[in-house]
């Protein structure tokens, strides 16, 4: 790599190359068509017709989805023709099951004469509205991603106050035990979810700067070649960092997925694996330090080898979680004819579990699948991009998605521990839902950028001046 | 930095990989441990939210589930509760489910595997599984007869068709009403489980297949089988009928109810003997053809076998290894020989068509959710238990008990009946079990059309009559209601 970043890489191949903008306004369609067909199905299995309330929503959902479409015809109109309906596939999805639940509560409370609570659906439709309307606003002011990397430390910055919000005093929140919200009157966030966004910009501004002496081997140790002292740093001030939110804020997710987005795009950066040695090494440290230290913690690990040994009290939610997944089977009980409520917290922790159980192995097989091609549109590019800070932000921001999905569904269905983590795109929950969108902003900016003609192109020399360094 | 961000690509395939191989477990390979989880109410939450099939009696339900608006969505309903709940059990959200519901909850639930082509065309028509239709081989009528019979006293009564083994009657009394634990209120259910329970009468016992008690007379059908089969005995034999008969190696005698010799000189025929129950002459036939033909004979007609009608049938037994007394005491059905109600209509349905015993069956017919048939009862031969011949001996000897002996009440004008009374000792102080076994039309050889055992636990009077006063009429009733006479 020495060589390789003396140069630009190397140029792609020059022929008229498509938008793909037509390619995206089908996918679109057919995003649509399903998500509305879910949508339907929901309404016809538990009420036999049409709530009075989809029509209007599922035409807000058409409405944004033209917005969306017509923003990026506009704003970024090279960018990758799949992210936006994988993603809008997976939001409509996640709305229609948040109906289906928001209606098993009124029938609950029309069976016991109570109350029932207010649908949760529109709030989630409203939030997705903005995710919209950010991801739109994000496309405009950031013209060109490598104006990002002049914010690197400010970014530094502003994620660290997020991340460590919560601990504040007043406005911080503890939910669930784990202390992760922020309330300012009636509204609450999840400053979590954009720290993450924040983080990734910062871990890819930073590693673009020192990626060089951080690739420096000093010492080899039984073959792996190690980097010198003072270049690990970085990585020690990551790895407290993320133990403290382990430790302070009780968020085993987050913690998680911080470390290990840093771990990843540190080997990115420097194609070094002993990063990835050392970064494993010090993951495995912190864990046993955590279980040992933490009653937490150790609870977590209880329930997650012992899943029915405490059923009605800690082990409840995986274990009604597992329930959901087993009674689903191959093809699921259909959207809407299932028990999905049964499993707490479904609209948002355990929302997975809910679609495993009413669309069954293969749907839930379908909708890991576009989350998958999600994370390979990042990553592919990521390797299109022609900046170094760009294909880190790119990996980083699809890297930190790709976890953030092994994190959540590999918990509600027991293959790691459980976490508090948000399924993106699918889950209630404003903070994750914003956050994501801006996210794919930043990748369609970056893709855009990548997949541009050159003589569309914005000319490197017009790219401002790295200005800040170690 | 390509190549590093192509491996990352890699891993997060491998990390893919592994959920997808996880859930694959998850929601295939372990599915079924899962279901039965003791906490997963998923399990009984679906099971209630399907229309399970009816059980039916011809065209007509018994049992069937009627929508409801609670989270339990359909109730499970008993026509005629107690009437038929030795064969329906019930289905209970708190005890789980007996009976045919039990045996039967494939097709009734609608998991059966045949179901499948069904399943997938209701999934496309949008509608929920339904369960299918399990058709019993009761007749009401006679079901009804016998259950009248019995009201307020203990007992059973089984009568089979002797030709199938379909078993047209099958009444416990007291009986129990399955509503009452089939309903969804968890509270109510265990309130009323409890009282069946501690109920003395034991309402729940399903007498008819489960109980089993001596025998007495009716037992000396296997015996005079097992005589004839013997080849040494005719129905004119002429056989020891004493007053009182000496038991071997005891100084304990054996009398007769009535006290008397059974005949002139303290000798009677076989078929006399038979017709009016004489006990020291076939005391005297059992120790002659010895306890190892006894009980040979005695397994052909069913004994130590656990039929499955499908519900599992308590097996009757003849004792291992009597000595002489107790050899003498087993030829007339007391000592350790004990049956169920069941067994004693099979030894009648066995020589009502000609010697050969048909398995009992309870299930005439499957049927899918559309009713169409998915399986017929084939009936089978259980065992021939005796030749043609004698079985047409014993048979006509069987007439002579009803119309010149111990079994007058049984008479049905127009029918020729065969029968005999039993009148089983129990213990000291307590009265005797009475017996009936009965076999129509018994004109001539394999032209029965029903079987019926009937038993009063410990209702009978001190006398051999008891079996004719008490068990017969109900017999009676049961084999009218059946010839429809």
């Amino acid at each position: 790599m020495s060589a390789g970043i003396l140069t630009a890489p190397a140029p792609v191949p020059r022929y008229r190359q498509p938008t793909r903008r037509w390619t995206e306004a089908g996918l679109l369609v057919a995003a649509y068509a399903v998500g509305a067909a879910a949508y339907i199905q929901v309404d016809l299995a538990m009420l036999g017709k049409l709530a009075t309330d989809t029509v209007p929503v599922l035409s807000v959902i058409a409405a944004l989805l033209l917005l969306v479409h017509g923003a990026i015809r506009l704003l970024a109109r090279w960018a990758d023709p799949i992210l936006v309906p994988a993603v809008a596939t997976l939001n409509i999805l996640g709305l229609a099951m948040i109906h289906r639940l928001d209606l098993a509560e009124i029938q609950r409370a029309n069976r016991n004469g109570g109350v029932a609570p207010p649908p949760d659906v529109y709030s989630q439709l409203t939030w997705t509205a903005l995710g919209i309307v950010l991801f739109i606003v994000v496309l405009v002011a950031v013209r060109d991603h490598r104006t990002l990397q002049r914010y690197t430390y400010t970014a530094m910055f502003l994620g660290l106050v997020l991340l460590l919000l919560p601990l504040a005093p007043i406005v911080g929140a503890t939910v669930n035990g784990a202390t992760l919200w922020v309330r300012f009157g009636g509204l609450s966030f999840q400053p979590g979810e954009l720290a993450k966004i924040l983080l990734t910009i910062f871990f890819a501004g930073y590693l673009t700067v020192t990626r060089d002496s951080l690739a420096l081997v000093r010492t080899r140790v039984l073959g792996v070649g190690l980097p010198r002292g003072r270049d690990l740093g970085p990585l020690f001030v990551a790895w407290f960092v993320s133990l403290g939110v382990l430790v302070f804020e009780r968020d085993l997710g987050t913690s998680l997925l911080f470390f290990g987005l840093f771990v990843a795009l540190l080997y990115v950066a420097t194609q070094r694996r002993s990063w990835l040695v050392l970064g494993a090494v010090l993951f495995i440290t912190g864990a046993v330090l955590a279980y040992l230290s933490f009653g937490h913690v150790r609870l977590r690990v209880d329930v997650w080898l012992h899943p029915f040994a405490d059923e009605a009290d800690t082990s409840y939610q995986i274990a009604q979680s597992l329930y959901g997944f087993a009674s689903g089977g191959m093809f699921g009980s259909g959207l809407g004819q299932g028990y999905p409520q049964l499993v707490p917290y479904a609209k948002s922790d355990f929302i997975v579990s809910a679609f495993g159980e009413e669309l069954g192995l293969i749907g839930l097989m379908a909708m890991l699948v576009l989350y998958g091609v999600i994370v390979e549109r990042g990553l592919r590019t990521a390797i299109a991009c022609r900046d170094v800070f760009g294909t880190l932000l790119a990996a980083g921001l699809s890297i930190s998605l790709g976890l953030q999905v092994f994190v959540v569904v590999g918990g509600v269905s027991r293959l790691i521990p459980l976490t508090g983590l948000t399924t993106p795109f699918l889950a209630q929950g404003g903070s994750s839902l914003v956050a994501n969108w801006i996210a794919i902003g930043l990748l369609m900016r970056i893709s855009d950028s990548a997949r541009r003609p050159d003589a569309e192109a914005v000319a490197l020399e017009d790219a401002p001046t790295q200005v800040v360094s170690l | 930095m390509i190549r590093s961000v192509r491996r990352l690509a890699v891993v997060l395939g491998v990390l893919m990989f592994a959920l997808l191989a996880n859930l694959t477990y998850l929601q295939y390979f372990a599915a079924a441990d899962m279901r039965a989880q003791p906490g997963n109410s998923r399990v009984l939450l679906e099971e209630y939210s399907r229309e399970r099939g009816p059980i039916l009696l011809g065209s007509t339900a018994i049992a069937s589930s009627i929508p409801t608006q609670d989270q339990l969505k359909y109730l499970r309903q008993y026509s005629a509760g107690p009437l038929y709940a030795p064969a329906t059990g019930f289905y209970s959200v708190v005890y789980g489910a007996t009976g045919i519901e039990r045996t039967e909850n494939a097709v009734l639930a609608g998991s059966d595997d045949r179901f499948f082509v069904d399943r997938v065309q209701q999934l496309f028509a949008g509608r929920g599984v339904r369960g299918g239709a399990v058709r019993l081989t009761l007749n009401p009528a006679a079901q009804r007869a016998a259950y009248d019979g019995l009201a307020g006293r203990t007992g059973a009564v089984v009568a089979i068709d002797p030709r199938t083994g379909a078993i047209l009657a099958m009444v416990s009394s007291p009986s129990f009403d399955p509503n009452k634990l089939s309903g969804h209120d968890a509270g109510a259910i265990r309130d009323a489980y409890d009282a069946y329970n501690s109920d003395p009468a034991k309402p729940m016992l399903n007498r008819p297949l489960a109980m089993t008690l001596p025998p007495g007379s009716t037992f000396k059908l296997v015996t005079a089988a097992a005589a004839l089969e013997t080849g040494r005995y005719q129905a004119i034999t002429v056989v020891p009928g004493p007053a009182s008969l000496k038991l071997p190696n005891t100084s304990k005698e054996l009398n007769n109810w009535s006290g008397t010799a059974c005949g002139p000189g303290g000798k009677t025929t076989f078929e006399d003997a038979l017709a009016i129950s004489c006990n020291t002459a076939f005391a005297s036939i059992g120790l002659d053809v010895g306890a190892d033909a006894l009980r040979t004979q005695a397994e052909k007609f069913g004994f130590g076998t656990s039929f499955e009608v499908p519900l599992r049938a308590a097996a009757s037994r003849f004792p291992a290894d009597p000595d002489l007394p107790q050899t003498a005491m087993s030829a007339i059905g007391q000592f350790d020989v004990s049956a169920t109600a069941l067994q004693m209509a099979m030894v009648g349905a066995g020589i009502g068509d000609n010697g050969q015993v048909m398995s009992p069956y309870l299930v005439a017919q499957t049927l899918s959710p559309e009713l169409a048939v998915l399986q017929n009862a084939e009936p089978t031969s259980f065992a021939q238990a005796m030749s043609p011949a004698n079985s047409a001996t014993l048979l006509a000897m069987m007439v002579g008990v009803v119309d010149h002996g111990t079994g007058s009440n049984a008479r049905i004008s127009g029918v020729s009946v065969g029968g005999k009374t039993g009148t089983a000792q129990t213990a000291p102080g307590q009265a005797p079990h009475a017996w009936f076994v009965g076999v129509a039309p018994a004109d001539r050889p394999g032209s029965a059309e029903v079987a019926v055992a009937v038993v009063l636990q410990n209702g009978g009077g001190a006398a051999e009559v008891s079996g004719n006063k008490l068990a017969a009429p109900i017999a009676q009733a049961v084999m009218r209601a059946v010839l429809g006479r």
